[in-house]
Order: C-alpha cells, then sequence, then structure tokens
C-alpha cells in the first residue's frame, strides 16, 4: 500500500470538510473541490478518507477525481503556471509559449520542478481572450505573450 | 429589506431610478463638452470595467486609484466609482468610462487615473491620448455611441453589462430588473409560458432548441421536486458570453429561473457553474444574496404564495458537462457521462426528478422578452431565428470582444464592420464557429445572414457563440488536429465512436502533419468522420468530427498537398519545413550559426553558411536572427 504522506491533521481537516456537507455523496464535488482547496491536491490516502465517510467505495471517489481536469491527484508547485491553449490563444501562437515555457522550466506539462517551485499546466480559456496568447501563474494573468518573454517573466520568481 | 409587494417594488424602483438618471442620460445623449467639478458638473461617475479580461489588464489597480486619487483631491464625496461587468470592448481594456459626458477611455493603465482626475474630473478637459482613435480616420472617438464595434450591435442579453454594478440589485432593478417577475406572478403561469414560446426564443447553448416548448414539456409532468436548471458550465475554449453575462448581470438570470420555475411550476433552482470562473461565481453569490434579503427569493415571493430558491453547484473542468444530461450527474456528485435520451431531463433530470435546463444567454433574454412583449422580441431576427445573439470574437481580429448582433447580421458585418477586419493586414482565411463541435466557414460564407439552420446548412453550427477568425498564417489541417486534441481530452470514454474513432482520427491527421501521410489518409479520415457522426451516444461525440469534415470540405487541396507534396503552405507544420540559406544574401557574419540550438549551421565567416537538414529541429531561430534577410522557408 501506499506511504502515508499527509498529516493525520489534514486528514481531520477533510473529515470535517465532509460533516460539513452532511456527508452527503450527491455533495462529492464540493467536497472535492474544498479538500483541493486545503491541501492543493487529491492524494490517494485523503480520497480513502472521504470514501469512508461519504459510505462509497473508495473507487467511485477515484473515478470522479480522474474524470475532472480540475482535480489533481499531484502536489502542484508554488507557482503552477496555466498555458491557455484555447482557441483564440492557440491561433496567436499559444503553442509555442508552451514550448518555451516547458524549455525553461525544464519540465513537462502535469510535472512540478524538483524544487517544488514551479508546475505546468494546461488550460481551457480564461476568458481574457483579448490579451491572447495568455498564461496563468498562480492567481496573476499574463497576457500578449511572446515566447521570448518567458524567461524573463519566470526569472522574477527566483527567491 | 424584504420586498413584500408588487407595489412595493415599484417604489423602490422609482427611488432606484433617480442614482441612474444621470448614467441612463449621458448614454442616451453623449455630452460634446467634457464634463468637470470646476465647469460647475455637481456630481461625476467613473465606471471602471470589472470583467475577467480587464481585471488581467489590473483594472483592480486602477479602481484603487481612483478612490486614492480622488480622496487626496478632497473630491470623494463628489465622484462614484463603480465597478460594472463588460463593456464588451476587450481588445482595448481596460476600459474607464465617465459620467454624465459618457467619455469612453481605452487601454487605460493604472498610472493614468492621476491624469483622469485632474484633467478631465476635476478640470473638465477630456485625456485626448487614451480616447478610442478611429483606424480608419484617425481620429479620437469620446464615446462609444460613435464607434464602428458598438454601432451594429444591439444589446438584449448583454443590455445589463458594462452598465450597472451588478453588486447592487437596486441597479438592476431600476433598469426594469424583477419587473417581469412581479407581473409574471401575477398572470396565469400558462399565459406567461405562451409568451416565451410566441416569442420564438431558441436555445442560446448550442442547439436551439426552442425555450418555450422545453418548458411546456417539463410542465406537463408533475412531481413533488422539480428542477430549474441554469447550465453556466461555459466549455468552449474561446467563448465567453456567458460568463460575461454572469460577471455583469447576474440577477438576469435569477429572475429568468424564478418565471421558469413558475411556469413549469418548479421551487428549486440549480446553477452549475465552472470552477474556473471564480469573479462570476462571487457575483452569482452576492446577487442570490441580495435577492434573498429583498424577498424576490425564498417564500413567498412579492407576496404571490410562490417560493423559488436558487442554489449553486460547481463543475470541475469538463467538457462534456455542458450536455445536460452529463450535467445532472456531475450536479449528482457523479462523473459527468452523458445517458441516452430518453428519458429526457424533462421527465427524469436530477435527482430523477423532471428537470429543465436551460443556458445562461438564453434565460438573460427572458425577462426583457416578457416586459417588452414577445412580438417586439420576435420582430427581431430571421424568419426562425428570433432575436440576438452574443458572440466572443477573437483570434487574428482587430477588435477582439464580446458582441451582441441580431439574428440575420452576416459575418462580413461581424468580421469587418464591429470587428475592424483581419489583424496586421492579413489576408481572410477561414472563421471557426460553434468551437470544437462547430466548423470553420471561408470566404464564400460571409455573406449569409447568420442564423441556426444557414448555419448547419454551411457546415458549421450555431454552438455557444464562439467566433474565431484566422488568417493566412494558419494551416487548416492543424486547426482540425487542435480541435480533435481537445475532444479526445475530453470525451469521457463512454461509448466507442467517440473514444476510440476520435483517437485514430487525431492519430491520422498527426501523420500527416509530421509528413508520413498516407494517399489513403484523406478518404479514411471521411469515412471515420462520418461513423462517428452517426453513432456516437452524446452531442459532444456526434459533433466532433464537425471541425474535420467542414475543413476538408473547404480546405481540401490543403490536405492532399500535405500528404502528396509534404507542403504546409502556411508554414505551421514544423517536419513540413525547409530552412535553407541564400548564399548571395548571406554576409557570412555566423549569427546564426551561433543562435542555432542544434549546431545545424556551420560555415566559415564572410562567406556564405548552410544549414545540414539531418541536424534542423526547424525552431525558426536562423531566421529570426539574420540581419540580412537570407534565410527562407519553404
Amino acid at each position: 500500500m501506499s506511504e502515508i504522506k499527509i498529516s493525520c491533521e489534514a486528514l481531520h481537516e477533510v473529515e470535517a470538510i465532509c460533516d460539513s456537507f452532511n456527508c452527503d455523496p450527491g455533495e462529492m464535488i464540493s467536497i472535492l473541490h474544498a479538500c483541493q482547496n486545503k491541501l492543493g491536491y487529491l492524494p490517494v490516502e485523503v480520497q480513502r478518507v472521504i470514501a469512508r465517510k461519504l459510505g462509497v467505495p473508495p473507487s467511485k471517489v477515484y473515478g470522479v477525481v480522474t474524470f475532472y481536469s480540475f482535480f489533481s491527484m499531484t502536489p502542484k508547485g508554488r507557482n503552477p503556471v496555466s498555458v491557455c491553449l484555447g482557441t483564440a490563444c492557440y491561433v496567436r501562437g499559444s503553442d509555442k509559449v508552451l514550448e518555451e515555457f516547458k524549455r525553461v522550466l525544464g519540465i513537462e506539462v502535469g510535472e512540478t520542478t524538483p524544487d517544488g517551485k514551479f508546475s505546468l499546466d494546461c488550460l481551457r480559456c480564461v476568458g481574457a481572450c483579448g490579451l491572447a496568447p495568455v498564461a496563468t501563474i498562480g492567481e496573476k494573468v499574463y497576457g500578449r505573450l511572446n515566447p521570448s518573454d518567458i524567461k524573463k517573466i519566470v526569472s522574477e520568481f527566483e527567491d | 429589506m424584504k420586498i413584500t409587494s408588487a407595489d412595493a417594488l415599484e417604489g423602490i424602483r422609482r427611488s432606484a431610478i433617480e442614482a441612474l438618471a444621470v448614467r441612463e442620460e449621458g448614454d442616451r445623449i453623449p455630452a460634446a463638452e467634457a464634463c468637470g467639478l470646476d465647469k460647475g458638473t455637481p456630481h461625476l461617475q467613473v465606471l471602471c470595467c470589472g470583467g475577467t479580461g480587464c481585471k488581467a489588464s489590473e483594472s483592480a489597480r486602477i479602481v484603487e486609484n481612483f478612490h486614492s486619487s480622488l480622496l487626496s483631491h478632497g473630491i470623494a464625496d463628489k465622484v462614484d466609482v463603480i465597478v460594472p461587468g463588460c463593456f464588451g470592448f476587450c481588445e482595448k481594456g481596460p476600459i474607464v468610462k465617465i459620467i454624465p459626458d459618457s467619455t469612453f477611455y481605452t487601454s487605460v493603465r493604472p498610472d493614468d487615473v492621476e491624469e483622469i482626475v485632474t484633467s478631465h474630473i476635476i478640470g473638465g478637459n477630456k485625456v485626448e491620448r487614451l480616447l478610442y482613435r478611429d483606424p480608419s480616420t484617425g481620429l479620437h472617438i469620446s464615446d462609444s455611441k460613435h464607434m464602428d464595434f458598438y454601432r451594429k450591435q444591439q444589446r438584449i442579453a448583454l443590455r445589463n453589462c458594462g452598465f450597472i454594478d451588478p453588486e447592487n440589485i437596486l441597479e438592476y432593478i431600476a433598469r426594469d430588473g424583477y419587473r417581469a417577475v412581479s407581473e409574471s406572478l401575477r398572470r396565469d403561469s400558462a399565459d406567461v409560458l405562451a409568451d416565451i414560446k410566441a416569442s420564438g426564443l431558441r436555445g442560446r447553448g448550442g442547439a436551439g432548441f426552442p425555450t418555450g416548448v422545453k418548458w411546456e414539456i417539463a410542465r406537463k409532468f408533475d412531481a413533488p421536486d422539480k428542477y430549474v436548471v441554469c447550465n453556466a458550465d461555459e466549455g468552449d475554449p474561446g467563448a465567453f458570453m456567458d460568463r460575461s453575462i454572469m460577471e455583469g448581470d447576474p440577477n438576469s438570470v435569477i429572475e429568468a429561473m424564478i418565471i421558469c420555475g413558475y411556469c413549469i411550476n418548479a421551487h428549486h433552482g440549480l446553477i452549475y457553474i465552472r470552477a474556473e470562473y471564480p469573479l462570476a461565481v462571487h457575483r452569482l453569490q452576492v446577487a442570490i444574496s441580495q435577492a434573498r434579503e429583498y424577498g424576490l427569493l425564498g417564500e413567498d415571493i412579492l407576496g404571490s404564495g410562490f417560493g423559488f430558491d436558487i442554489q449553486i453547484r460547481y463543475g470541475a473542468g469538463a467538457f462534456v458537462c455542458g450536455e445536460e444530461t452529463a450535467l445532472i450527474h456531475s450536479m449528482e456528485g457523479k462523473r459527468g457521462e452523458p445517458t441516452l435520451k430518453p428519458p429526457f431531463p424533462a421527465e427524469a433530470g436530477y435527482m430523477g426528478r423532471p428537470t429543465n435546463v436551460n443556458n445562461v444567454e438564453t434565460l438573460a433574454n427572458v425577462p426583457v422578452i416578457l416586459t417588452k412583449g414577445p412580438q417586439w422580441f420576435s420582430s427581431i431576427g430571421t424568419e426562425k431565428s428570433k432575436g440576438t445573439k452574443v458572440f466572443a470574437l477573437a483570434g487574428k481580429i482587430n477588435n477582439v470582444g464580446l458582441i451582441e448582433v441580431p439574428m440575420g447580421t452576416t459575418l462580413r458585418e461581424i468580421i469587418y464592420d464591429i470587428g475592424g477586419g483581419v489583424k496586421n493586414g492579413k489576408k481572410f482565411k477561414a472563421v471557426q464557429t460553434g468551437g470544437p463541435s462547430g466548423g470553420c466557414l471561408t470566404e464564400k460564407h460571409l455573406d449569409i445572414p447568420i442564423d441556426y439552420e444557414s448555419l448547419t446548412a454551411a457546415g458549421s453550427m450555431m454552438g455557444s457563440g464562439g467566433m474565431i477568425v484566422m488568417d493566412e498564417d494558419d494551416c487548416m489541417v492543424s486547426v482540425a488536429k487542435f480541435f480533435l486534441e481537445f475532444t479526445v481530452g475530453e470525451s469521457c470514454g463512454k461509448c466507442v465512436p467517440c473514444r476510440i474513432g476520435n483517437k485514430r482520427m487525431l492519430e491520422i491527421l498527426q501523420r500527416i502533419t509530421d509528413g508520413r501521410g498516407k494517399d489513403s489518409d484523406i478518404d479514411t479520415l471521411e469515412n471515420l468522420a462520418k461513423v462517428i457522426k452517426d453513432t456516437a451516444l452524446c452531442g459532444l461525440g456526434q459533433t466532433s468530427p464537425n471541425p474535420v469534415l467542414s475543413t476538408l470540405a473547404n480546405f481540401r487541396e490543403e490536405y492532399e498537398e500535405h500528404v502528396r507534396d509534404h507542403v504546409c503552405r502556411s508554414h505551421k507544420c514544423k517536419a513540413l519545413l525547409t530552412y535553407t540559406i541564400n548564399p548571395d544574401k548571406c554576409k557570412g557574419c555566423s549569427l546564426c550559426a551561433k543562435n542555432c540550438p542544434a549546431e545545424a549551421i556551420a560555415g566559415e565567416t564572410r562567406k556564405p553558411f548552410v544549414i545540414n537538414p539531418e541536424k534542423c529541429i526547424r525552431c525558426g531561430m536562423c531566421l529570426s536572427r539574420c540581419k540580412f534577410g537570407a534565410i527562407t522557408v519553404i
């Protein structure tokens, strides 16, 4: 079985979140949102706790977690990078922006840098199509990107 | 404060109208002269766009700067700062509008605020450099009424966006808000429904099913619990009209849901919204709690005896959840997989109860139809498609933004008159409508009056209203591949045609764009596409081959060039490119060789350099670095 990576305290928080939704399986997605907000991701241990509290098999929870792109089973970097691959950004060259992020960060989509500082993902449309191509780092939106901007943007996060 | 009767609502409206009067007047007749405190204007308003696009360009800091600047000048009591939803002109955001003279400032930076305050708000002189400059005449245009972008638009669903403060229900009430509810609750619900039916309103989410008929079916099924669901899972990449309506006018959606509940005899409302839309979620939450506070949601609305309340449910990023049966499963906390219809949601939907699902834009039309009358609505548009449609105009176009035009407007009017034409003077190639389920239309389609039927006949579809313009630099095979990558990623995997068929199509397209296409590939693609269209379980699968079919129909020669000649005329498909150095132009400066990441360029200084095609990774670095134009790409 997988090793326990999550603290007892965190698992208690997960239980409390389930209780706050009356352990209703119909609220599964809201519960998963709340847990991911709290912990940053949804590892198998957390899914097991949720399954036990909701009285459903762990496979059900796993099925839901893996169905939706918003849920992640791996921890994100401290600065999660998301490159928009919506159509508007695509025709304005977001594929090249993504390539450059991969090159500069040295990771593939879905991965986190070894120091845990950045993770790289794609998303479909933040709705800022006027600024295409767009990427977000944390909450901040970077618009009208050119592949040559990426190195500088990333370097601003050096600690 | 609870409003307990229709009369009380009217009383509140009368007092709220006064606060909005300056803005209404300024919007109708923009003053030629700027207003300012020093010129005797007693009170001004600053409208600072709070849509997602403008927020991404620091409009929140602009608002902060206005507050602090007004305070430092001691005039905070004479100027209101209001944050409405999207103005639609996202290309030139952030937008700041000054009332009462209706001055429309574009591309405002946080540092510009001080100048607007001292020069315009206090001094009464417009800041010329921030005004919109008409690209054809080069002249400054100071108000939106005279801009080509707005002139051909007719804003019904977007009537309040960019005008009212979405977090203040009184401003919505002042604009005839909740009047449709108040009047409907005093009428027979069958008559209200008949009005919706007579208006000819059709679903704006994609398929265009008549809204009134949908309500009528849901009304027939009797059950103790029935549900009204608002589908706000806008998953179509490049479309953001539903988000803008929820951000700019959330009360219109709430009001329409109450009316729908009254017509079909349901008392529970659910809004299924993407978790990726934090601002829209926030505005909806504020609007719902204000509506409850005023007694417009809850038991016994306006003393009518009818009760209705709304809860929010969150999506988690799955395109297929825009399909109503998948959406319902997702709301039940399950995987969002579609199921075969019948039973339709109207009979057995959420929790097995009769459920009516409508899209955001559809709902936003409902209150106006009832206050202005179904005849007014059905006089707009074409024979079978009534009213207006909101489009998210994006891609290679000068004026990216959110627009609303009467049905029957042509693509040419939208792209050239409103959109200002193709960016950087490039040649128009195609416009993609309907998102991943739609198709690409070409030059020959530009004069078709847009409605549900004409777009379908042309091989595309209305869809939710995304409209992406492409120019000569876009490779249509790559575009088809892009959409299929999306569909393959979003396929829920339940039915074989969608899960495996689309994957096979993507593999073929990958092969073609890699220059490994086989002669039989194009026919196989067409065949597969038709089979998937005929056999997939839900709307997502059935429409997923559309981008391939429509590009094949309109750009077949591009596919053939890729396969037969290994040529991509738009220079998009890397594997098909060959970079060469023209020895007559090359000065032997060695800059290209120094910058080549693959060490594929060699030569002696001051003599022509050569690219080794075996080593070349086709990154284009040499092309961008060469100062003598010696590098060509075919």
